[in-house]
């Protein structure tokens, strides 16, 4: 199903781009210029070839990961998201991680404690947290974390006085190798600057897991093997933890996938506001200035890491359920 | 009461309260059950079977359940006076149960030894090695083929009567077994393996040395396996005898009504509709105090609506609470 699926994604990006209105050679040259100038930079992007046989050489450079060079600062495409991705990458995994994990843990407390004020109050909560806004729960955080308490900094990804160069741009792995050699301080600032925007990414993820782990919980705990275990004398916690918890995390993991693709694409508006660089702003910027190549690219690395989530979430399934391991 | 009881029940109450109102599930419900015996509590569904067995192993969802009153001695204790922790250690070690469905009685996304095995380690100080071995032991136990194997199977790919099995095993993952709760035990599955299922269960019974209080609405199950039967009809005991007693001297209208609705061949060899108890089982939101029985039998009149009957006792250890106990007697099945 993999490859099926990104050559469908390919190859839709080629078509939606190519049937778009506008010329590429003329948006980047400009109104004025001469015909000529555009029929020769024309030539030059292969734009006067048929479109089956710019489809057949796209194809080619795609699969070499060449997506060009960038219109706008005539860069390689693949650089530019070299440098960015990592960093949305990290950002989405850590607002993740954090949703996951006390999104899970709050579902499961709300469906042991149905109907108790503890229950309540973590459901009203949930609510509150798919409603809020990215961009005004960031804007709240920072007012309070960063302005009047001075917890956290207001942006960035490291303190900029600690003069830190990336090699993968995956900052947590590059300063846990200083971190070993006796360097704690950058990766702790790494660790500092994650901590706010992945609270305001993760919230409405955190919400919709919560929820969707209580439902899925409250239907596994009416199951009959939940009552064999409890008549065995197996004590509730591990009951819960143990026998209905893993029976119940499987649309759970779904929402966890489809969630995190989602922040890889749509993490614009916290890092605008965090002045975090990843690739979310960089493709808006993109958008803007009709740099089609770098639409290109983004839209591909971005609905590739999308298939490939959903691969490790169907693996996952098969971890968790037997019925569906292939014999 | 002699030393060879097991447990006993003294008037228990147990109350559901819903939207509705209050369901009185059971009502001031006595039974005992020996040692080594099988007891079979007989009654359809709703009259609150699976809510005394719940009782028996205080699994009742509490909310909406609420025990009112009585006792449950069982090895001279008072399970309802008991703190969660102790019950919990009696429940999987002297009070095991087994349900209705096999299909989805055990956990799908664990190895059957691995359940098996958890019940051995959360009772008992041993290694998971050790657990392992008993629980492919207990698999040999109730006669399941090549237990080494199939411990390392999934629920998914056993049959129905293996699931069963299992579940039995289950039940007896403890060095000293009491009490064993069937729940239906067979109702889901074939004739034939449900043939074989009751077999095993008599068979064990008397090699591990415990009871077993069936639940059943089967009479042909209650013939083949039952000592004693207790007969309940809306949440009340309506008879009570030894299995003889019962299925020779049925003598409440209702276990006649129940034992009239079976199909036999001589009964039914020229007409072929079988006899139903006529009428519905009555609404237990709205029940009063009177005979629960009272609007589907045939002798009933204004005595039966107002009270309970008092106990009548026809032989020994055989009784029934009914008011038309005189009229009644005597009136074999046909």
């Amino acid at each position: 199903m993999l490859f099926p699926t990104l050559f469908g994604v390919v190859t839709l990006v080629f078509f939606m781009i190519a049937l778009s209105p506008g010329d590429p050679a003329r948006v980047m040259l400009g109104e004025r210029a001469s015909k000529e100038k555009i029929e020769k930079l024309r030539a030059d992007l292969g734009l006067d070839k048929p479109l089956i046989q710019q489809y057949g050489l796209y194809l080619t450079r795609i699969v070499r990961l060449d997506f060009g060079e960038s219109i706008k600062s005539g860069q390689k495409v693949w650089d530019e998201i070299k440098a960015r991705y990592p960093a949305t990458i990290e950002l989405a995994l850590c607002a993740m991680i954090f949703a996951s994990v006390l999104g899970v843990w709050i579902g499961v407390i709300s469906a042991t404690r149905k109907n108790t004020w503890i229950d309540y109050t973590s459901m009203v909560g949930a609510l509150f947290g798919v409603s809020m806004p990215v961009f005004w729960l960031a804007l709240v955080l920072i007012m309070i974390f960063s302005v009047n308490l001075n917890l956290f900094p207001t942006g960035g990804r490291m303190n900029l006085r600690l003069f830190f160069q990336p090699e993968t741009n995956f900052y947590l792995i590059d300063t846990f190798k200083l971190l070993l050699k006796g360097e704690p301080e950058y990766f702790l600032s790494a660790l500092h600057h994650l901590i706010l925007p992945s609270v305001a990414l993760g919230t409405i993820p955190l919400a919709i897991i919560a929820r969707t782990t209580r439902s899925s919980m409250l239907e596994v705990l009416k199951q009959d093997y939940v009552k064999t275990v409890r008549s065995a004398g197996i004590k509730e916690q591990r009951v819960v933890f143990r026998y209905a918890l893993r029976n119940a995390l499987m649309p759970v993991i779904t929402v966890i996938g489809l969630q995190f693709g989602m922040l890889l694409a749509g993490a614009l508006l916290t890092e605008t506001i965090f002045a975090w660089p990843g690739i979310g702003k960089w493709i808006y910027q993109a958008i803007e200035a009709r740099d089609y190549p770098a639409v290109q690219g983004g839209i591909i690395v971005i609905s590739t890491s999308f298939v490939l989530i959903n691969l490790a979430v169907d693996v996952l399934y098969s971890v968790i359920n037997p019925k569906i391991r292939l014999q | 009461m002699s030393d060879d009881t097991l447990l006993t029940m003294e008037n228990v109450n147990v109350h559901f309260h819903t939207r509705r109102g209050v369901v009185k599930a059971v009502r001031d419900l006595s039974l005992h059950i020996k040692k080594g015996e099988t007891l079979a509590l007989v009654g359809e569904s709703g009259c609150g079977k699976s809510v005394t067995a719940h009782t028996i192993n205080q699994l009742i969802p509490m909310p909406p359940g609420v025990i009112e009153s009585g006792s449950v001695i069982f090895r001279d204790r008072d399970l309802l006076k008991l703190p969660e922790k102790e019950i919990r250690k009696l429940r999987g070690t002297q009070i095991s149960m087994i349900f209705q469905e096999p299909m989805t009685s055990l956990n799908p996304v664990f190895k059957i030894g691995e359940q098996l095995a958890d019940v051995f380690l959360t009772h008992q100080k041993m290694t998971k090695k050790e657990a392992h071995a008993k629980a492919v032991e207990l698999l040999d136990l109730v006669k399941i083929p090549s237990p080494e194997k199939r411990a390392h199977d999934y629920p998914h790919q056993l049959s129905g009567g293996m699931r069963q099995r299992v579940m039995i095993a289950m039940a007896l993952a403890s060095p000293e077994p009491g009490l064993m709760i069937a729940d239906e035990p067979t109702t889901a599955l074939d004739v034939t393996i449900q043939a074989q299922i009751l077999d095993l269960l008599t068979d064990l019974k008397d090699k591990v040395d415990m009871s077993i209080l069936l639940i059943t609405h089967d009479m042909g199950v209650v013939a083949e396996t039952a000592d004693r039967v207790v007969v309940m009809y809306a949440g009340r005991k309506v008879e009570e005898g030894t299995v003889y007693q019962i299925f020779d001297n049925p003598s409440h209208p209702y276990t006649l009504g129940l034992l009239n609705s079976l199909p036999s061949n001589e009964k039914y060899a020229d007409h072929s509709r079988l006899e139903a108890i006529p009428g519905n089982v009555p609404d237990l939101l709205t029940l009063g105090d009177g005979c629960p029985f009272a609007n589907r039998c045939s002798w009933a009149d204004e005595a039966c609506e107002k009270s309970f009957p008092g106990i009548t006792e026809l032989d020994e250890g055989h009784s029934i609470w009914c008011h038309k106990s005189e009229e009644v007697k005597n009136r074999s099945v046909r």
